[in-house]
This record gives C-alpha cells, sequence and structure tokens, in this order.
C-alpha cells in the first residue's frame, strides 16, 4: 500500500456550541456502573506539592550552582584577589539556623499529634530563630563594612555579599511561609492535612543545608 | 476513598464576575490563550522590527515615515542610524526567542492541553500558574517600557555580551536605562519560567488519570515535560548571570569587565579582573537548552499531527520519547559550540563539537521517525497537516546547516556571518513557528468552538513556506561569501558591496516583505474565525487524544466532573479490526495489549 493523499474527512458542523458528547467513543471511561473513581471529586494528590517544592528547589540549586560556577572561574582568574575574613557570627549564625530546623522538626511532630498549641508555638520560635539568623547576617555585613569592605571592594568580597544576599532573600521567603502557616496553625492542626507542613519543611531544612554548603564554599574559597 | 489526604483540594470553582473568569483566571485553559496572545502580541511586534531591519539593509538611507516617533535620537529626519539598528534588532531577538518562542509553544499550547490530555482537570498549581502568566506579562511590560526610554532599547544583542553590555550608558545609546530595563526584564521572565515548569513537572507526574501510564502519554505531553525539566534548569542560570551583570552595571562590581577598557577614547574606570568569557559561558549554558525548550514541543505537535493526519501510529514511539530525552540531556552538554572563536583550547572545541554532533542522531532519529509516520499512510493535507510536513522540510534544511556550524576550523570562517543567522531563523524563526502554525490550525476548533477556514490556512501556508525560503536560504550563501552579521550597512565594505550581494539582500527583504503581509491572512483567518467560523464538532479531526473527548470548547473542569480512564495508547490509528480508523485513548474497545 503506497503513501496516499485521501480528500480530509469532511467535518460536520456542530449545531449548537460547545456540543459534545461528554464522554468518549463508549462509556466515558468507564466513568459509570459503580465506579466510584469515576465520579469521586477531583483532587491534587498531596504528592504533587511535594514533587512541586523539589523541582523549585531543584531551580534554586541551579541558582547557585551558577554562582558557585562564576566563583570558581572568577577566583580562577584573578590577579585581584583579596580574601575576605569571614565575621566570626557567621558561626553563629549557623548554630541558630541549625537550632531552627530543630525546631521545625519539633513543630512537625506536635502537628501530627494534632497538637495546635504547641504547632504554632514551635513554628513562631522556628520563624523567630530564622530572623535571628537574618540579623546575625546583616551584623556580619556591618562587621565588613566597619572594616571598609563593601560590595565592589574586591571581587571576594563581591561574593560574599552576593551569596549571603541570595541566600538571605530566599531564607526571608521561608520565614514568610512559616509565619503563614503559624497563622493558619490552630486549623491545619485539626485538619489532619499536613502537606502545607511537609513541603515548608522541605524548603527549610534545604535552606539550611544550603547555608552549611555556601560557609564552606565562603570558607575554603573566598 | 475517604482518607484523611483525600479532604479534596478542590478545582478552583467555576468563577462568574469578568475579573476573576478572564483576567486573574486559575483556568489553565484561559491562561494557555493568554499566553498564547501575548505570544501573538509579541511576534507581531517582533515582525514589524525585522521588516524596519531588511528595509534599512538594503536602502541604508531610506527615510521610514514615522520612525522619529519611536526615536527621535535613533532616527533623526527618519532615518535609522547604525545604533538604533542594533537596537531594533536586539529588541527583535529578545521578543522572538523569549516572548514568543519560550511562550506560545510550552506556556500557550502546553497551558492548554497538558491537563487535559494526561486527564486532569487543571495543572497542579492554578494559581502559581496564574501568576507565572502574569510575571511574563510585567517582563513584557518592562521589556516594552525601553523603547520609551530617553535613549532607547540596549543595542548589545539578545545575547548581552559584557563588557559592551557592562559599562553603562557610555557604550552607547540605549546601554544606560534600556539595558538596566533589559536584564530586569529578562530576570522578572526567568522566574515566571521557572514558576511554571515547575508546574508542569508537578503536573505530569502526579495528574496523570488513572490508566495513563508514561508510555502511553501523547508526545505533546512528552515534549512539554522534557521542555519543562530543561527551562528550570537552565533559566535558573541566567537568572544568576543577569544577577551578575546588572551588579557589575550598578554596583561596582566586576564579574565580567576588565580593566582598561577604552570606548570613544575615553578610558573605563572603577572596574578590574572581571571576565567577559564568564558571561559567555554562563549565558550560553543557559542559552543552548533555550533553543531547544523553542523546539522541543513544536517537535512534539509535528509528532502528533503528522500521526492524526496520516492515520498511522506514530512510527517508533519509543525511540521518539527516548530521542526527546537525549536531545534535552545532551543539550546541556553542548553550549561551547557558541563560542568556537573565543579562544578556547583545540580540545574542548573538539569536546563540544563532538557533544554536538551527537546530538544531531537523536535528531536524526526523530526526522526519519516522521518520514516513517508518513510512509504508506492515508494523508490528509489539512492546513495543520501542511505546517507539520513544512516543519519536517525546514527542521531538516535548517538542522543540517548545525552540522556545518559543529566544526571548529569550518565555524572560525562562518561565525558571526550570516550563515548563522540563516541557520537559526530556519530552525527557530521558521520551523518552530511552523509547528505554532500547525497546532493553531489543528487545536483552534477545541480552543474556541469553531473551525478556521482552510482556503486562507493553504493560501496562507504556500506563500509563508515559499517567502521564508527565499528569505532564508540565501543567508546561507552570503556567510559562506563572507557577509557578517550584525551590520547595519553593507555599502561601506568594499567586500560586501557588489551587485550579487546587495543584490540577494534586496531579493531577502522583498521576500520579507511579501511573506510579512503574508502573515495578515493568518491574523484574519484567526480573529474572523473566533467569531464568525462554523462551529466545531467535538472531533472534527478524527484523532485519538483525550482532548478530543471533551466538548469544543471544553467545560470549565474539562472532563464535565468524571475522570476518564485510559486504555490505549495515544496513535491507534487504522488498527486493524477496529471499527474505525482511529481508537480513542480511552475507548473501552479491545484491542491487542499496548
Amino acid at each position: 500500500m503506497a503513501t496516499t493523499i485521501a480528500p480530509p474527512k469532511s467535518v460536520t458542523p456542530a449545531a449548537t456550541f460547545g456540543q459534545g458528547r461528554n464522554g468518549a467513543g463508549g462509556s466515558g471511561g468507564n466513568g459509570g456502573h459503580g465506579d466510584r473513581w469515576g465520579s469521586a471529586p477531583w483532587t491534587v494528590p498531596d504528592r504533587a506539592y511535594r514533587t512541586g517544592m523539589w523541582m523549585g528547589i531543584a531551580g534554586i540549586v541551579m541558582v547557585f550552582a551558577a554562582f558557585t560556577s562564576a566563583l570558581v572561574v572568577r577566583r580562577g582568574l584573578a590577579t585581584d584577589w583579596v580574601p575576605t575574613a569571614l565575621p566570626h557570627i557567621l558561626y553563629l549564625n549557623t548554630f541558630v539556623l541549625v537550632a531552627s530546623s530543630l525546631t521545625l522538626e519539633l513543630s512537625r511532630r506536635s502537628v501530627r499529634a494534632g497538637d495546635g498549641v504547641r504547632f504554632r508555638r514551635w513554628l513562631y520560635l522556628t520563624a523567630a530563630l530564622g530572623l535571628a539568623f537574618v540579623a546575625g547576617q546583616w551584623t556580619a555585613w556591618r562587621e565588613l563594612a566597619s572594616r571598609g569592605v563593601y560590595l565592589a571592594t574586591n571581587p571576594s568580597s563581591s561574593f560574599f555579599y552576593l551569596l549571603t544576599a541570595a541566600h538571605g532573600i530566599h531564607l526571608m521567603g521561608g520565614i514568610t511561609a512559616l509565619l503563614t502557616l503559624a497563622l493558619r496553625a490552630k486549623r491545619l492542626a485539626a485538619s489532619g492535612r499536613l502537606v502545607p507542613v511537609e513541603v515548608t519543611s522541605i524548603y527549610w531544612h534545604f535552606m539550611d543545608g544550603l547555608w552549611i554548603y555556601l560557609l564552606i564554599l565562603l570558607r575554603v574559597r573566598l | 476513598m475517604a482518607d484523611a489526604h483525600a479532604e479534596a483540594v478542590h478545582v478552583h470553582k467555576e468563577p462568574t464576575r469578568f475579573i476573576w473568569k478572564y483576567v486573574f483566571s486559575l483556568d489553565h485553559k484561559v491562561i494557555g490563550k493568554q499566553y498564547y496572545f501575548l505570544a501573538l502580541f509579541s511576534v507581531f511586534v517582533g515582525m514589524c522590527l525585522s521588516i524596519l531591519m531588511r528595509w534599512h539593509l538594503v536602502w541604508p538611507d531610506a527615510h521610514i515615515p514615522g520612525l522619529h516617533w519611536l526615536s527621535a535620537a535613533g532616527a533623526p529626519n527618519d532615518q535609522m542610524t547604525p545604533e538604533y539598528y542594533l537596537s531594533l534588532m536586539t529588541m527583535h531577538a529578545t521578543l522572538m526567542v523569549f516572548f514568543v518562542l519560550t511562550t506560545a509553544p510550552q506556556s500557550g499550547f502546553g497551558n492548554y492541553f497538558l491537563p487535559i490530555q494526561i486527564g486532569a482537570e487543571d495543572m497542579a498549581f492554578p494559581r502559581l500558574n496564574m501568576l507565572s502568566f502574569w510575571t511574563t506579562f510585567a517582563g513584557l511590560m518592562v521589556l516594552i517600557s525601553t523603547f520609551f526610554v530617553a535613549d532607547g532599547p540596549p543595542l548589545s544583542g539578545w545575547t548581552a555580551y559584557p563588557p559592551l553590555s557592562g559599562l553603562g550608558s557610555v557604550s552607547g545609546p540605549g546601554e544606560g536605562l534600556g539595558q538596566d530595563l533589559w536584564i530586569i526584564s529578562i530576570a522578572i521572565f526567568c522566574v515566571g519560567s521557572l514558576l511554571g515548569a515547575l508546574n508542569f513537572i508537578a503536573t505530569l507526574l502526579e495528574l496523570r488519570t488513572r490508566g495513563m501510564k508514561l508510555m502511553r502519554l501523547p508526545l505533546t505531553c512528552w515534549a512539554w515535560f522534557l521542555t519543562a525539566i530543561l527551562a528550570l534548569l537552565s533559566f535558573a542560570v541566567l537568572f544568576s548571570a543577569g544577577v551578575l551583570l546588572l551588579l557589575d552595571r550598578v554596583g561596582g562590581t566586576s564579574f565580567f569587565v576588565p580593566a582598561g577598557e577604552v570606548i570613544s577614547d575615553k578610558l573605563i574606570r572603577g572596574h578590574a579582573g572581571g571576565s567577559p568569557l564568564l558571561w559567555q559561558h554562563l549565558f550560553w549554558f543557559f542559552g543552548h537548552p533555550e533553543v531547544y525548550i523553542a523546539i522541543l514541543p513544536g517537535m512534539g505537535i509535528t509528532s502528533h499531527i503528522l500521526s492524526c493526519f496520516s492515520r498511522k501510529p506514530v512510527f517508533g514511539y519509543r525511540a521518539m520519547a527516548y530521542s526527546m530525552m537525549a536531545i534535552g540531556f545532551l543539550s546541556f552538554c553542548v553550549w561551547g559550540h557558541h563560542m568556537f572563536v573565543s579562544g578556547m583550547s583545540p580540545y574542548t572545541g573538539f569536546a563540544f563539537s563532538v557533544m554536538t554532533m551527537a546530538i544531531g542522531v537523536p535528531s536524526a532519529i526523530k526526522t526519519f521517525n516522521w518520514l516513517g509516520t508518513l510512509w504508506r499512510g492515508r494523508l490528509q493535507l489539512t492546513t495543520a497537516m501542511l505546517f507539520s510536513l513544512g516543519f519536517v522540510s525546514l527542521f531538516v534544511s535548517g538542522g543540517l546547516s548545525g552540522l556545518f556550524l559543529a566544526q571548529p576550523p569550518v565555524d572560525v570562517n562562518l561565525h558571526a556571518g550570516y550563515f548563522v543567522v540563516g541557520h537559526f531563523h530556519m530552525v527557530m524563526g521558521v520551523a518552530a513557528i511552523f509547528a505554532m502554525f500547525a497546532g493553531t490550525f489543528f487545536w483552534f476548533p477545541k480552543m474556541f468552538g469553531r473551525m478556521m477556514n482552510e482556503t486562507l490556512g493553504k493560501i496562507h501556508f504556500w506563500i509563508t513556506f515559499v517567502g521564508v525560503y527565499c528569505i532564508f536560504m540565501p543567508m546561507h550563501f552570503l556567510g559562506i561569501a563572507g557577509n557578517i552579521r550584525r551590520y547595519s550597512r553593507f555599502t561601506e565594505v568594499i567586500f560586501l558591496n557588489t551587485p550579487h550581494m546587495i543584490g540577494l539582500h534586496e531579493f531577502m527583504s522583498i521576500a520579507a516583505f511579501v511573506t510579512g503581509a503574508a502573515q495578515l491572512i493568518f491574523l484574519f483567518n484567526l480573529f474572523w474565525s473566533m467569531f464568525k467560523g462554523p462551529k466545531a464538532p467535538q472531533n472534527p479531526w478524527h484523532a485519538t487524544s483525550l482532548e478530543w473527548t471533551v466538548p469544543s470548547p471544553p467545560p470549565f473542569d474539562n472532563f464535565g466532573g468524571r475522570h476518564p480512564v485510559v486504555h490505549h495508547g495515544p496513535y491507534e490509528y487504522s488498527v486493524p479490526g477496529a471499527a474505525e480508523d482511529y481508537v480513542m485513548q480511552d475507548s473501552p474497545e479491545a484491542m491487542a495489549a499496548h
């Protein structure tokens, strides 16, 4: 049978707008006959939110991968590299952020147990620790400024400010999410729907891990 | 089915007020149309810019009526300055690459049809979807605003290489505020794109209806899925690069700008140690996946349409899916082929060259499989089919020239010439656009409930098909002859100012004017049919995928409250023993297992 050209099937215009079998050729996907699947309300499964969050994290990883690459290349080419001594408060900030991850886990434990009050308290504490971290980062910036080290002082300082600012901005997004959860804490704990807490936790722990990576990078490469 | 997690996260209720129904809609179908019309607006503006460019190239001293309204400085006396030519070129490319080729194929058709084709009621994150569109819209507004700021749009190309783009207004008109706004626009676009990408991925992985196994997905869904992965990973890098460039411009940093730059006899101070090559690596690490983002959805649409109008399954469905995966993966390994002349080690060049040749293999597999799909089919030459056939032709023509450019020794001669311009216009500017036309003619009945006019469609197809070959094939000859790109005029260059070269340019320009005018036929057809076209039945093309099981246009929740169950693969055409020459995906008609 050769390749042939057939006249296109004639298209009978529909009599009314939007007309059509609201089911496929046949029985509309076996929807009837007592199949509960066919008529159950459509839901977005919880794992979709987790997948979405992981994909978002993949994007953020690529942002910092690009910054890392820029740092490595810029440092490799530089004849003008003056290493930046990291302010010591960064280590305290790291401890604060790790602690916030622990408090977040405690809040998750509370919500799983249905304890709305404790859930909210640990959430607020986590958010407070997050804010303390940001304040600590700001202090680190002030310390550098007092030494006369600013964004454009030298390439090393540029990367310090760039990386800490980028992380800080993302972290503040996380703090916003935590506070949003805290405001809805009672309802969440009562409903037993854990997914908003889970995805926020994934994000927060990722921010924690990202900071540790950045601290090592700054320490070793800056 | 009542467990704790099925506390229904309801699909959003159908809105009634205009603003929630048509403006800030959460409905993927509305959002898909919004993206489509955003792209349509952008392509129209981009095409007008290209007409201006082609006019200027052959009649450099012409007075173009009204141009001084667009820019008094850029076109005093309605005559385009060389700098303004570069600005128009920059905006043409930026609009086309970002706001047409990255939006319409993926976010336009993808948003509309991915959920329906997988049997879902909407995307996984409808509010994020709405946010993605309006973010993209904001990016477009910022970009368009560069036309109206004091010094006009930037002139550094869509590639925005520093140091030209990194020094501010001293580099030329448009390099001040215009360049800043360009970077901000692209950064906003990156965010919109990233949000959209994660939505697509989560939707495809988690929201498929029962029976919709991965290997039963229409190839359009595979394409949208893989494109979303590419977008997620590559736009993030562009965003980072943009941040670094903006910091160089306004923050006094030196990521990309070296010391000792001299512009117009002025020594630039305040920068030292930066590397323009760093920008090129970061940009092209994004830039190459970007062009595959532009073409992959078109490949999926082509497979989908060729199969339907050949009344044959796609030849080698699995190979098609795996080839797209291979193309996606390899697209991250070839960015250096944009940088062969940057002074890289020949060994590095060799490595990139090998990877670039390698990416031709899955592309060729797909091309042969398209031919295999057509072979011994009963072809129905609808307009959609013609445009899909045109896609295959143009993709081959454009792709082959890429193999030449993949050889570093050859590329040394052809880089930054018209051969490259011909190559990328054929693959991106034409093949991808043809896939968009094909998709429009194919899916218009579903989207708008009416049929487009086939006669007008065919006239538009033939003029455009012949026209684009007339415009872009001569560019290959010009490139081999040494015609440099991004020049605003050739009359001052001795070896370019010959009757043959200028004659070819005149031929291309006239072809461009005719082809551009022919697009008005399409625009008329599109809008007239929206209001006056004959009403469309549910499945005018007798196609098999799930979008053809719902009314034209679909109801708010796509499937009218039921969940489709999928029993077959997506391309069951001409199945021996079947009642008709097609079997819908959700048909319970029994067949040999697939």
